[in-house]
């Protein structure tokens, strides 16, 4: 018998890497997503200035995410990658257009707008592709002996595309909101300005899909709506974020947005694990269906043990360096 | 016509690998390269040595951002393009890759940065330290990829149970009968690649005389380790084939064109491998030559391809043409660095502009002699994935059509040679613009972190110098 429940932590893990991995690069995919909107081209200058020096670091988790999910649940590596996989490329393609841009940008002087398109065009739809891979997991996969058997377009329904635009607009929001925090002036002004609008907009699809969600899986129904349990606390403290980030705005705060933009990120990020545990690939697998063999996932386990401590230790000294405000033509070339 | 899926998914992944695999074969030798730059500049002060560093950093950032750009597909091409191949052999591959992502991770927050920004902020034994340690990184990642690679040649410390592999023994599997081979053979590998692309560059600024001091010394200290490196290859690769033939006799017989199992058998110079009808449609060969190298005797056996049925067999002419054009190019290698030898005499060297001129066009021999090397072993290894135990066919993602797998592979190549057009094009500017253009300035601005690029300072376009000091100065 095995010591630990390694499965149990491995999902932990996995878990935690995504919701940094949405949190961090959600706020710069945001960025671009908003980069066509900017009021000028210096404003964009800037923008860009306040990811710059982190956002591969956040893109990083991504990776490590991919090779870990690889390592301790290779079903679901297995399963959801062929399900998605149009999806996946127009994904990686995304980030590449936009991982590119954000080096030739600064080096380019004349052909400055075609970099500006491919980190508006990347950045919006790596966030798409994100939010319909969540709109496949409340969906469910059609499997069979631990193999994809669905089609190439399953992906692809009305559902997941209103989780796709969720994400867009919900990116867009931590986006806005992190310009806030480390903008002035007009471009602050512009950000305080698109982020009731967002919110809004987030609010709606949200609700359309909080109410979609149950009528799609048998087993969210039961979970949410069979007695009422102690999971109603999560969506009560995703209104009262949003509240917060109304109440913030209004009141012209600077940080305040965007952590209460990050807390609506994690409730709902939670709300959607507690309507799926323990199933890891729904409706069939769980995450000890999904785990690979136990001296594997013990053997990656004690690597990461030694490295994660190193890597948020550098995570947080990154973010410590670049705190406070971004100035016009200021920081990075 | 019918699309194939599994061929669709073994070109492209033959595509994004070998895209990708050329900008880690250039930073491992460059990084080591830098390496010894820095421990110069440290010990004899020499600012010529500081300059070279400098400039060759900036060359690693740009190639090494291009890397990690092309390596965020290939983590993804196992799970899209082949699924069962991931399930199976997850429990070994799914560690190895796994440690190879975390090593990258680690060396780039730690190290890197400091390498590339930190040469006016920190004490040179620190920066020194931080170059050691990416080029350690460097060899640590290789390590982990030619481990699981290695494996999939000669599996060895698994078990197949339930079509999947389960570890029985880490270091048998990691530590697998071909992987010293190969990472010998691999490293020299990057070593060659770097070392004859510095050297190229340096010959083609020696023939444009500029900054003569720096570029000779750096073009000598490269002919001094091709000198060695070179022939050391030509042996390791031999004990490579012969680790080859022992554990994958199949793909020796492919490299070798050779059908029947003999003795006697002759090396091949020439042929047109005919695998439909199993034999070579014209051939020029040495006697008996074949037999020589890979046993060490004029009459040993050398097994023939007929030994296993056709489905069996790897496609031959690729392989034995990929192999002729790595060896020849490998013994091409090898008459530029000794040729290099015999011009240093009197200083010839720096007046032989023919050589010069032949040193700058060899700066891309080592490319492709990484990527046919690579299709020799990859292509040499089917029918199987790993090798006896699992065929490509049984890897394949089951739900991939033919469809779906050449949207992708377009999509593929066209986002690439996008992306990397303007990479390698603006590479290009880099060396264009030289070492002169690097003014080494204390970066006191801000002490902000930095990504690789930036440790470039070359515009994007060509002819706008002056257009773009006055656009600066209305920007900012």
């Amino acid at each position: 018998m095995e010591l630990f429940d390694l499965a149990l932590i491995w999902a932990f893990i996995i878990g935690f890497g995504v919701i940094m991995y949405v949190l961090m690069d959600g706020f710069d995919l945001g960025v671009g997503i908003l980069f066509p909107f900017a009021p000028s081209e210096q404003d964009r200058d800037t923008m860009m200035n306040t990811v710059a020096p982190v956002w591969d670091g956040n893109e990083t988790w991504l990776v490590l995410g991919g090779a870990g999910l690889l390592g301790a649940f290779p079903l679901v590596y297995s399963v959801l990658l062929p399900a998605l996989y149009i999806g996946v490329f127009l994904m990686l393609a995304g980030l590449i257009f936009r991982g590119i841009a954000f080096e030739f940008r600064f080096k380019a002087r004349t052909s400055r707008y075609l970099w500006n398109w491919a980190f508006a065009g990347g950045s919006t739809i790596a966030a798409f592709a994100q939010g319909v891979v969540v709109g496949t997991y409340i969906q469910g996969y059609e499997t069979a002996n631990g193999v994809y058997v669905g089609g190439a377009l399953d992906w692809l329904t009305p559902f997941t595309v209103l989780t796709g635009l969720g994400l867009v607009a919900g990116y867009a929001l931590l986006g806005s909101t992190w310009l806030i925090m480390k903008t002035e002036g007009r471009l602050q002004e512009w950000a305080y300005k698109i982020t009731l609008p967002l919110l809004g907009a987030i609010l709606v699809i949200f609700g359309i899909i909080s109410v979609w969600t149950p009528f799609i899986d048998d087993m969210v129904r039961e979970r949410w709506f069979s007695n009422l349990s102690i999971i109603w606390v999560l969506p009560v403290l995703t209104l009262l974020c949003a509240i917060q980030i109304f109440r913030s705005v209004r009141n012209r705060l600077e940080g305040m947005p965007f952590v209460a933009t990050m807390g609506l990120f994690i409730t709902t990020y939670l709300g959607l694990i507690v309507s799926r545990w323990p199933y890891l690939i729904p409706p069939d697998y769980t995450v000890w269906d999904a785990a690979s063999a136990y001296n594997s996932q013990l053997f990656l386990l004690l690597g990461l043990l030694i490295v994660i401590p190193f890597v948020l230790v550098y995570t947080a000294w990154t973010y410590w360096v670049f705190r406070g405000k971004v100035r016009a033509g200021e920081g990075y070339h | 016509m019918e699309l194939d899926p599994l061929i669709l998914s073994r070109i492209q992944f033959a595509f994004v690998v070998s895209f990708h695999a050329i900008f880690p074969v250039f930073t491992i030798g460059l990084a080591s390269y830098i390496a010894v730059l820095e421990g110069l500049s440290f010990k004899t002060k020499n600012p010529v040595w500081a300059k070279l560093s400098s400039f060759w950093t900036t060359v690693f950032a740009v190639v090494f951002g291009m890397g990690v750009v092309s390596g965020i597909v290939m983590s993804f091409q196992f799970g899209t393009n082949w699924s069962n191949f991931s399930q199976a052999s997850a429990n070994f591959l799914g560690p190895m890759l796994s440690y190879e992502v975390i090593t990258a991770f680690f060396l780039e927050a730690a190290f890197l940065g400091v390498l590339l920004f930190g040469r006016d902020r920190v004490p040179p034994g620190v920066h020194l330290f931080a170059a050691i340690m990416v080029a350690t990184g460097t060899f640590i990642s290789s390590f982990w990829i030619l481990s699981a690679n290695s494996w999939m040649q000669t599996p060895a410390g698994t078990e197949l149970r339930d079509g999947v592999f389960h570890v029985t023994s880490w270091s048998e599997a990691i530590f697998n009968p071909s992987f010293q081979y190969r990472f010998a053979h691999k490293v020299i590998a990057s070593f060659l690649t770097g070392g004859f692309v510095v050297a190229g560059v340096s010959a083609w600024y020696l023939l444009k005389g500029r900054e003569v001091e720096a570029n000779r010394k750096a073009l000598s200290m490269c002919l001094w380790m091709l000198l060695i490196l070179a022939p050391t290859q030509l042996v390791v690769g031999d004990f490579h084939g012969l680790n080859t033939l022992e554990h994958q006799p199949m793909k020796v017989a492919a490299m070798e064109g050779n059908w029947e199992t003999s003795d006697n058998v002759p090396l091949l110079l020439f042929a047109i491998p005919d695998q439909e009808n199993q034999t070579n449609l014209f051939e020029i060969g040495v006697p008996g030559l074949a037999s020589l190298i890979l046993t060490h005797d004029m009459d040993g056996v050398i097994p023939g391809l007929k030994e296993v049925p056709v489905e069996e067999q790897p496609p031959v002419a690729i392989v034995f043409w990929s192999f002729r054009i790595m060896v020849g190019l490998g013994m091409l290698m090898i008459l530029f660095a000794f040729t290099g030898l015999a011009l240093r005499p009197g200083g010839r060297l720096w007046r032989a502009r023919w050589f010069l001129q032949g040193l700058r066009f060899m700066s891309v021999a080592p490319f492709i002699a990484v990527l046919t090397g690579w299709f020799v072993t990859e292509v040499g290894r089917a029918p199987w994935l790993v090798y006896g135990q699992m065929t490509q066919a049984e890897a394949v993602t089951p739900s991939l059509t033919g469809g779906m797998a050449l949207f992708t592979l377009i999509g593929y190549v066209v986002v690439y040679s996008l992306v990397f057009s303007a990479g390698v094009y603006y590479l290009m500017r880099v060396l264009y613009e030289g070492m002169e253009n690097n003014p080494h300035e204390p970066d006191t601005q801000s002490e902000r972190p930095k990504r690789p690029f930036s440790a470039a300072h070359t515009t994007f376009e060509l002819h706008d110098q002056n257009e773009q000091s006055a656009k600066q100065g209305g920007l900012l």
